[in-house]
């Protein structure tokens, strides 16, 4: 569950990202974050994961104040995410079986087991053929694939994912979207921040829409 | 939890053996800078070693040798003789009379050409005495009561230049430990500067570990390793540099001593100390590593948390 009460984030520059948010994701929900670029939208997926602090409100993850986390807790609230970049931060000094294996490695997964749950992972995303390749050999909508197993390896309960569809053609958002389905019927929350109209067809979930950093509910009801 | 522990650190052991194996020629480069500093305290340990373990035999029996006068006849050296037995303070009374001594001196150093050359024997007798009590000043008061008697040309303690150079070796321990310290502070930044690279090299892999909930000590562990492993290297190296210099330097000594007629010969670094020394260097690269990685952790703006 993720819970959002009165929160602003002011960042030292004195940009005000996010103005008095609240909302409740609850467990097993699937939730799209919508609004143009700068509207906050990866401000409030990074105050999810521990990555920024609210400068006021509370962020409730899991039941536990993000606030309040002592940094040596943050680690163990995040094994509980799975977290998909823009960018897709993958690491291109490993290939594709290594760079899924890495939370597993964190984790503390004994070697074989990993290897099992690794498969799985690139079978799920169909990467399962590719694991000895480097990440610099595959293609966009491949590498973003590739980034999806890393992020469900290790079985979060809440998926995190920021403009997963950016830069890719339509027809890849379209199987993208169905594999987001698919982890939320088997119980992961999904949050996913983007302005992609087409994927939002498609899934039909429910809308957080923020403009200028702040909720926007009829925004929402005609993404909706 | 154990089990898990563990399987991490050994799979970060490997990991960073393979990380060392990947850039040969630089980590054999910092293992030889390394190396040669340590090799140098390390060196100069071992010769004081030798030269204490020299120094303690000769101390250890501390001996009187009283030499008579030239002219004195076999009833002078009877009755000097007769009296240090009886004297209190001697333990153990030896006699080497000058024949003795020409016939050692001419088996021992090679001098047998000039030794036949002379005319008449230019050494006199001696008698050598095991004192009961060994402290330094006991053997002068001894020695001082010793060389106003009749018929004693000259009384040498044989212990006065052990007891020198052990005063003398004591300061050049001193040296050592400086030395020791200050190259240790060499190999210190070594680690750190080849750690700071790292860290920045690896900035990525880094981040993304937080970002999937890495703790800081996973984070630090393969770094603390390398400098660890570093450090090994390097002391295998000031081993081995000693080692061979030990070697080379027993040649040379073999010719020393075969013309002298004395046996001398470096012992090498025991595996006491050279273990020690792999420890020593180890923790010194540990240490180099941790401030390093802690430092440039917080600066590079990976931290987040």
């Amino acid at each position: 569950m993720i819970s959002f009460s009165r929160v602003c984030k002011r960042y030292p520059q004195g940009y005000d990202a996010l103005k008095d948010i609240s909302f409740t994701v609850a467990n097993g929900e699937m939730v799209f974050v919508t609004g143009h670029s700068g509207a906050g939208k990866s401000t409030l997926l990074k105050l999810v994961a521990a990555i920024e602090r609210p400068t006021s409100g509370t962020v409730l993850v899991n039941g536990q104040n993000v606030d309040t986390l002592t940094p040596r807790a943050i680690p163990f609230l995040r094994r509980n995410l799975g977290l998909i970049f823009q960018d897709h931060k993958l690491l291109f000094d490993r290939n594709v079986f290594d760079n899924v294996a890495l939370p597993l490695h964190i984790i503390g997964y004994e070697r074989r087991e990993a290897a099992r749950r690794v498969r799985a992972a690139l079978d799920k995303v169909g990467l399962l053929a590719k694991e000895k390749a480097l990440p610099i050999t595959l293609s966009g909508g491949e590498q973003q694939r590739l980034a999806i197993a890393r992020a469900i390896v290790h079985r979060p309960s809440i998926l995190l994912a920021d403009e997963p569809t950016a830069n890719l053609d339509a027809d890849y958002g379209g199987q993208l979207g169905d594999l987001f389905r698919s982890f939320n019927q088997v119980g992961v929350t999904v949050v996913i921040a983007t302005h992609d109209q087409q994927l939002s067809a498609r899934l039909k979930p429910r809308v957080i829409a923020l403009r200028g950093g702040a909720l926007d509910a009829t925004l929402a009801a005609a993404a909706a | 939890m154990t089990m898990i522990w563990l399987s991490q650190h050994l799979r970060t052991i490997g990991a960073t053996l393979g990380k060392l194996a990947r850039a040969p020629l630089a980590n054999l480069l910092n293992a030889v800078v390394i190396g040669v500093a340590l090799a140098f305290p390390a060196g100069l340990h071992v010769v004081l070693s030798n030269l204490q373990a020299l120094s303690r035999q000769a101390s250890a029996a501390p001996q009187i040798s009283v030499f008579l006068a030239r002219e004195a006849t076999a009833a002078d050296t009877a009755r000097l003789k007769q009296r240090l037995e009886k004297h209190p303070s001697v333990r153990q009374l030896g006699y080497i009379s000058k024949t003795e001594a020409l016939k050692e001196l001419r088996a021992s150093s090679g001098l047998a050409d000039v030794i036949e050359s002379l005319e008449r024997n230019p050494l006199p007798d001696t008698l050598v005495i095991d004192a009961k009590e060994t402290s330094a000043t006991a053997l002068e008061a001894l020695r001082d009561e010793i060389r106003r008697w009749p018929g004693v040309e000259h009384v040498q303690l044989d212990s006065r230049w052990a007891q020198r150079l052990d005063a003398l070796l004591y300061l050049g321990q001193a040296v050592v430990l400086l030395l020791g310290a200050l190259l240790g502070f060499a190999l210190i930044a070594v680690t750190f500067n080849t750690i700071r690279l790292q860290v920045l090299t690896q900035r990525d892999e880094i981040e993304v570990s937080r970002l999937f909930g890495a703790t800081n000590p996973f984070i630090r562990r393969p770094f603390l390793y390398f400098g660890a492993f570093i450090g090994i290297a390097g002391g295998v190296m000031a081993w081995a540099i000693v080692l061979g210099g030990v070697y080379l330097f027993n040649g040379s000594l073999a010719e020393l001593s075969r013309a002298y007629g004395v046996a001398l010969r470096l012992t090498p670094m025991s595996w006491q100390d050279g273990l020690s020394l792999l420890a020593f260097a180890a923790g010194l690269g540990w240490l180099g590593a941790s401030l390093s990685v802690n430092r440039h952790l917080a600066a590079s703006g990976v931290a987040l948390s």
